[in-house]
């Protein structure tokens, strides 16, 4: 059940792929078309962001890389790269709350999925070490969810999804409930992680400023049943910064990106 | 009887010395009512005279004492095993929790008082009692471990779904400290029942005369009218309540301290 049903047709084209849906739809069990059908492609190290109206079926669509779902139709095909690490996984998930397990500290929340595939201690503990520091956890790994902030929960949150050092880190409107001084700063942060770690990160997000900031390409979807309405390519200067934000070139690109959504939801229920 | 409430909350000498204070008048309007109106002890007996009871017989009832508590401790290890090990099994199985949780209701719905007799004519007495105290205390335990196994946050369920947890690690790491909260709350309420069971089947079987717990001393002082007795007997019952809530509400305390939202003190 946890491997996502995958058309193992692995041509040379779709090497650099690191996920694919074709054709993919989602009905729920009550009769809602949630999703599709979509077709996307996700280039290894690339990072995308899935942008629409809430209740559009992006959520879904993670879900359904995720392998948390199976589609309804269609097929959805998760490259894989060779485990350098034992308890690799290859695709890592954070949640729109930060999903922490509240009975247990930091450190035992980061443990998680190396526990689950027996990674030995001593190892795992390295692991740990080197993931808390990345999010700037290292003091805090004692302490439990509950006297943490919200921005503080997200970052032990993205500290279990990369001490599985997966390659795509798919993540569902991770920042929607924070403020936007913690957002800002973990766009940042989420930024800094990706130039050097060169994961695929997949984002969803129902903020057009955040997706013009944080990606190189933006996947406008429609209201349910959600399908991909347009593409926008975000190219600028490599390292961005804060500056970024103040340009008039972001500023454009915030305008076609919301142009872009806008019959979505001229055309949608809301 | 002055009760300064300032801003909501009196404080807590109040609190606590209000209750207490409120006891020691009734004892002692207890004792005057009893000492000047002459009333022997057969009709009511003074707070004096129970307590001289309590000292002067407690031979016999602190033998009781420990039989009752064994029994009551026996139901409610056995109530706790059960109910926890039959809500594992629901969760595990939606047919057996179809097939059996209806009897489960049965069980629980019909007086205890009313079984007793049935189960001392079926099985040896030693074994009836804590049979009774089973039945009345499983129910709150099982429906409140099925209730907090089920109360699983669904996102960390994907999460240990996503990471191929295997089902005996995701109950381990995750149904049950999840349900935690809920089995304790459920323990708590089974300690006092199974009390209540052990009292039942208790005096079911005192009419027998094989019993020798504090509810058997209870109805066999009341044969002999020694009502002073009966009072030190029944102040020893309340007593062992009260403890054994005591008990397992501090337990429930330090197990869920560090993290659940019924055990975090007003500093947090």
């Amino acid at each position: 059940m946890t491997d996502s049903p995958a058309s193992q047709e692995a041509d040379a084209s779709q090497a650099e792929l690191a996920v694919t849906l074709r054709n993919v739809t989602k009905v729920f069990d009550n009769g809602v078309i949630a999703l599709g059908p979509i077709d996307l492609e996700v280039r290894r190290g690339e990072f995308v962001s899935l942008l629409g109206p809430s209740g559009c079926g992006k959520s879904t669509a993670l879900r359904l890389m995720a392998g948390l779902n199976v589609p309804t139709s269609g097929s959805v095909h998760v490259q894989r790269r060779m485990a350098k690490l034992s308890g690799s996984h290859p695709v890592g998930f954070v949640f729109q709350e930060p999903t922490l397990m509240p009975w247990t500290s930091v450190r035992e929340n980061v443990r998680l999925p190396l526990k689950l595939a027996h990674v030995p201690r001593a190892q795992a503990n390295r692991r740990i070490d080197e993931a808390l520091a990345q999010m700037g956890l290292s003091e805090f790994a004692d302490a439990y969810p509950r006297e943490l902030s919200g921005g503080m929960k997200m970052r032990v949150s993205l500290a279990r999804a990369l001490v599985t050092d997966c390659d795509i880190l798919l993540m569902d409107e991770p920042f929607a409930a924070l403020d936007e001084i913690t957002r800002f700063r973990l766009n940042n942060d989420l930024l800094a992680l990706w130039r050097s770690l060169r994961k695929t990160i997949i984002f969803v997000t129902h903020s057009v400023f955040e997706s013009v900031y944080l990606s190189q390409r933006v996947l406008v979807m429609t209201a349910r049943p959600g399908r991909i309405a347009a593409e926008i390519g975000i190219e600028t200067a490599d390292p961005r910064t804060e500056d970024f934000r103040t340009s008039a070139g972001y500023a454009a690109y915030c305008r076609r990106v919301s142009d872009a959504l806008a019959p979505s939801y001229r055309g949608g229920s809301a | 009887m002055s009760a300064p409430a300032t801003d909501g909350r009196p404080p807590r000498f109040v609190r606590i010395g209000l209750p207490v204070v409120l006891l020691a008048i009734l004892i002692v309007a207890w004792e005057l009512v009893v000492r000047l109106k002459d009333i022997p002890p057969y009709v009511l007996p003074a707070p004096s005279a129970v307590f001289t009871t309590l000292i002067v017989d407690w031979g016999v009832l602190s033998q009781s004492l420990l039989v009752t508590l064994l029994t009551t401790f026996e139901g409610f290890v056995a109530a706790a095993a059960g109910g926890i090990a039959l809500a594992l099994l629901f969760n595990l199985s939606k047919w057996l929790e179809y097939s059996l949780f209806p009897y489960a209701v049965v069980l629980q719905v019909t007086p205890v008082i009313a079984i007793a007799p049935l189960l001392l004519i079926y099985l040896p007495q030693p074994i009836a009692v804590v049979v009774c105290a089973w039945i009345v205390a499983f129910f709150p335990v099982l429906s409140n471990t099925t209730l907090g196994l089920n109360s699983v946050d669904r996102n960390l369920a994907g999460l240990f779904q996503l990471y191929g947890a295997s089902r005996w690690q995701t109950l381990r790491l995750l149904k049950l400290p999840a349900a935690l909260p809920f089995i304790l709350g459920g323990l708590r309420i089974a300690g006092g029942l199974s009390l209540i069971g052990a009292v039942v089947a208790e005096i079911a079987a005192g009419s027998a005369g094989a019993g020798s717990g504090l509810a058997y001393r209870i109805a066999e002082s009341g044969y002999r009218l020694n009502i002073p007795r009966m009072f030190a007997a029944l102040l020893l019952l309340s007593a062992a309540g009260i403890v054994i809530y005591g008990l397992l509400a501090l337990t429930s305390h330090f197990m869920l301290r560090r993290w659940h939202e019924s055990a975090l003190g007003k500093e947090s």
